[in-house]
């Protein structure tokens, strides 16, 4: 292995600018003579609109323009989309109610955005927008799922009866019913999957900037995915058409998921900077971005795992809730129907599975895919039942899982829930998970713990997510708005550095050093003559973007097949200059020799010679060094792991002590560990936060309760022990760099190990998170029941 | 609009501002030292962390005008020549940032604690960071930096 090749932890190179303050995001930068933006959000979670007179406001000192929702409706400026169809058990498409760019006669959540003030100043702005008086008629909210399903619901939208929008379902029900009818045991868990808030740290951002000469609009903004946003604004926000629209996003400072999506403030602020011909800035402060940016998770389930008197598992059955918010975004129906059924198998050969899922709208922010979107809630379902079916029966839980897994050897393994997973050594995983986090020594650690009056727990995950977004048939199949390959250019150039242009965005996964790691591999250059250039749609031909854990397996498939092509050019070049036949030439690390015999030629010598054509075959081959290349998997990458999570709990206070938390992980080949194992650390942390710390909470009426940092539990340093994170390697047999991806695994496989390690120790069900209160209140109410 | 003075990076600098003009705003908008962040209203992220008169503060919290005539460093001033810092490098040495976005504030925190601590236990840095949040590394490898960095520069 080469020092800066594929598997070395070479060093990053976007760091060096991170840490001297020359990161570049979307609000360090600024255009000459840009107007300030602010974004007037409604205080009412449901309220019809009677009228806004926005004309005190327009007068105020330093405006420059207030619009509203009929501003944008003379332009034909249209709202957010959603990007998948699912098909429902009656055979419909869901249902996605149009939705404008402003709030036009009807408030759904409480922040959402009613008009925009721009201003010479933000201070001027944010005055001004205090002046603009809205004509609410307030009506009673509904927050909660159920209510919402309730006959006697206000009705949100006029296009969606019972407030609906889709009843899905996944796997054979029959089979499943018949399983369950033969069963042994049966044992049933009602799971909440607490609602979160994604706060990357960089809040969402956008300058819309306007060239009159060229007609040219710009958006520089905090995107995953600057290409998907760009066709999204041209094709269904009228802010086309797309050659003269250029979307850049700089360094992102966090996304989660949360920066895939076309956002209201975003199209708000390209169109009036045209509209005003200047560049305008908008920046959400962090209240806003409570308020606004899409929410996670939010599920209520029911499930039920029947199994034989061994333990062996028959069939499981489950029916979920899931919250969409206010209105749909670009996955918030991918997210709760294929991204979650189809992983409801987990690790096991359970024979039958049928899934249904109905999903909700209620007056709260729009929800939709965060860091693992779909499959972090599979897990939980799957794993808590497992767990709590080894309790009920008696039996350890690693014998239970083991019983049931997968066996290596039934690999490509169709699921009943439509995917077919590539790969995986699931007791391999557990093996060494109970190694490491040294399960048979638990008993005596336990032990110890109760001397000091605590409670000790143990809790395991072992869990399975298909990642990789992701093959375009199947996508297409499924419902999904456009294929997800994704596209890699590399170019030499004549003395032989090389740029390499990806449509896969880093918003901090080090894209710009593991993309390098691979081409320095394949061509033979050296690591630090590679650049790589991602992030603007002048510059990079296309790309779909960074999000479902796809940048290594989709976005590094496509650089590593534009190396190959590059190596295929320089070889007939390469065959002219050492007057070779090119079927004679041999090519390794970026060198072609002639065979046995010490000719030879770089790859650099080739691309000056390519460049500079003095001696070339320019009727054979075209000068230039330059490759581009697409790929698009045959498959979703399905990676997996088996998580341990070791609590102490404080019975007197309910507080829960991390003890250990130890991941063994396959995301296949490993192309840079120092950065996968961030990732996983990274996950953990979100994971942990969601089964600790983190809820998202409205009231009755629709107000955020958790609408700041003081409310809602980020975790802190303090909150975590050191984690211990290991892979074990099984190459993804369908990308050409056996790659898994790792990006959401942590987020994944963390939060049912970390709960089930909770009511391992206090010997009760207890929600996520489970917070100080809640886990004395669980323990108050086994003592109360106990006697 | 009062003018206000102070001394950032070792350069003396002057400045027109409002009475409500932030140091942060001030820092960012003024000077276009664009390394200090801003990730909440709240002042509890922690991503705008300098240094006035070589204690870490908020400079989302503190007025510009609070600073007159104060020595302020930001995260512009830790290179010397080019060379990387000691907190700087380690954090690069051991993956201590992903995106970025919170770690001027962490380097500026972490350097105002060796200040006070040259040896700090893995506990006293994590307690010491309870006022600067990463959303992307788990805090695991920011530990890691700051303690590798207290090492290097005990010497």
């Amino acid at each position: 292995m080469a020092e800066s090749g594929i598997g070395a932890s070479v060093r990053r190179k976007e760091d060096n600018r991170f840490l001297t303050g020359k990161g570049r995001y979307t609000d360090d930068i600024n255009r000459h003579g840009q107007a300030y933006a602010y974004f007037l959000l409604s205080p009412h979670a449901r309220a019809k609109i009677n009228g806004i007179d926005t004309s005190a406001a327009k007068q105020a000192p330093g405006v420059v323009g207030v619009f509203t929702a009929a501003d944008l409706a003379a332009d034909g400026v249209g709202g957010p989309i959603c990007g998948w169809v699912v098909t429902q058990k009656n055979g419909e498409p869901h249902k996605s109610p149009a939705v404008s760019a402003l709030a036009s006669d009807r408030i759904n959540f409480a922040g959402e955005q009613v008009a925009v003030v721009v201003a010479e100043t933000l201070t001027q702005a944010k005055d001004a927008a205090e002046l603009i008086e809205v004509d609410y008629d307030v009506q009673q909210a509904v927050t909660k799922m159920k209510d919402s399903l309730s006959s006697s619901a206000p009705q949100l939208h006029d296009d969606v009866p019972g407030n609906l929008c889709f009843d899905w379902e996944i796997g054979d029900k029959a089979a499943t019913d018949a399983a369950f009818a033969n069963a042994h045991h049966v044992t049933k868990i009602d799971i909440l999957n607490n609602r979160l808030i994604p706060n990357a740290m960089e809040t969402r951002a956008a300058i819309g900037d306007y060239d009159s000469g060229t007609e040219t609009m710009t958006l520089y903004t905090t995107s995953q995915n600057p290409h998907v946003a760009r066709l999204v604004l041209a094709a269904f926000m009228g802010l086309g058409p797309e050659n003269k629209l250029r979307v850049v996003a700089p360094d992102v400072g966090g996304g989660f998921g949360s920066k895939i999506y076309v956002y209201r403030d975003e199209i708000v602020t390209l169109w009036a900077a045209k509209k005003l011909d200047r560049p305008v800035k908008w920046v959400a402060d962090r209240s806003a971005a409570f308020l606004t940016d899409a929410h996670g998770r939010d599920h209520d389930t029911h499930a039920e795992l029947a199994v034989d008197k061994d333990g062996t598992f028959l069939g499981l059955r489950v029916s979920t809730l899931a919250n969409v918010g206010a209105h749909n975004q670009i996955f918030s129906t991918a997210t709760p129907s294929y991204l979650y059924g189809c992983l409801l198998a987990g690790q096991y050969k359970t024979p039958a599975v049928y899934g249904e899922v109905k999903t909700v709208f209620t007056n709260t922010a729009p929800v939709d895919a965060y860091r693992g979107a779909g499959r972090p809630e599979a897990t939980f379902v799957v794993e808590r039942l497992v767990d709590k079916t080894a309790r009920e029966l008696g039996m350890d839980a690693t014998d239970l899982r083991r019983k049931n897994f997968i066996p290596k050897d039934q690999f490509p393994y169709q699921s009943p829930c439509l995917v077919q997973y590539d790969s995986g050594d699931f007791n391999l995983l557990l093996d060494r998970a109970k190694e490491v986090i040294d399960y048979d020594g638990f008993a005596a650690r336990r032990q110890e713990s109760a001397a000091r009056g605590k409670l000790r727990g143990l809790g395991l995950s072992c869990w399975i997510e298909a990642c990789g977004l992701a093959p375009s048939a199947v996508v297409g199949a499924l419902g999904g708005g456009v294929g997800q390959w994704e596209s890699a250019n590399i170019k030499f150039n004549p003395t032989g550095s090389v740029t390499v242009f990806t449509g896969s965005h880093s918003h901090g996964q080090g894209h710009e050093t593991v993309y390098a790691q691979i081409v320095s591999d394949q061509l033979g250059v050296p690591f630090d003559s590679v650049e790589v250039v991602h992030g603007d749609t002048a510059v990079v031909p296309f790309g779909m973007g960074t999000y479902g854990s796809r940048s290594g397996p989709v976005g590094g498939g496509a650089i590593y097949k534009a190396a190959q092509k590059i190596i295929e050019k320089g070889r007939k070049v390469a065959a002219h200059l050492l007057e070779a036949s090119a079927e004679d030439l041999e090519y390794a690390d970026g060198t072609y020799t002639v065979a046995g015999t010490d000719r030879t030629k770089t790859l650099a010598e080739v691309a000056f010679a390519a460049y500079v054509p003095h001696n070339y075959p320019l009727d054979e081959v075209e000068p230039g060094l330059d490759e581009t290349a697409f790929f698009d998997p045959a498959n979703f990458t399905f990676p997996s792991g088996a998580y341990f999570a070791e609590v102490e709990v404080d019975p007197d206070t309910g507080h829960v002590t991390i003890m250990n938390m130890i991941g063994i992980d396959d995301v296949g080949t490993v192309m840079n560990p120092m950065i996968v194992h961030g990732q996983l650390h990274g996950g953990f942390a979100q994971g942990i936060g969601q089964a600790l710390y983190e809820q998202c909470v409205y009231d009755e009426n629709g107000q955020l309760i958790t609408g700041s940092l003081m409310d809602y539990c980020m975790p802190r340093a303090d909150n975590f022990p050191m984690f211990t994170t290991e892979e074990t390697n099984q190459p993804c047999p369908h990308n050409p760099l056996g790659v898994k991806g790792c990006g959401e695994a942590g987020a994944i496989g963390s939060p049912v190990a970390m709960l089930n390690a909770v009511v391992d120790a206090i010997g009760t069900d207890i929600d996520m998170p489970a917070t100080p209160e809640k886990v004395w209140r669980a323990l108050q109410s086994r003592a109360q029941a106990a006697e | 609009m009062p003018s206000v003075s102070m001394t950032v990076n070792g350069k003396a600098v002057t400045g027109e501002v409002e009475g409500r003009t932030l140091l942060v705003e001030f820092l960012r908008q003024n000077l276009n030292l664009t390394g200090t962040h801003v990730g909440c209203d709240t002042s509890q992220c922690g991503a705008c962390v300098v240094h006035v008169n070589g204690k870490s503060v908020k400079s989302c919290t503190t007025l510009a005008l609070q600073a007159e005539g104060a020595e302020v460093s930001t995260i512009e001033g830790m290179a010397t020549n080019g060379d990387l810092h000691p907190i700087q490098a380690a954090f690069k040495e051991h993956h201590g940032l992903q995106c970025g976005f919170c770690t001027p504030g962490m380097v500026m925190s972490a350097a105002d604690l060796l200040q006070q601590n040259q040896d700090p236990s893995e506990t006293e840095v994590r307690e010491w960071l309870e006022g600067n949040i990463c959303r992307c590394t788990g805090y695991q490898n920011i530990v890691k930096a700051i303690q590798a960095a207290s090492q290097e520069m005990k010497g």
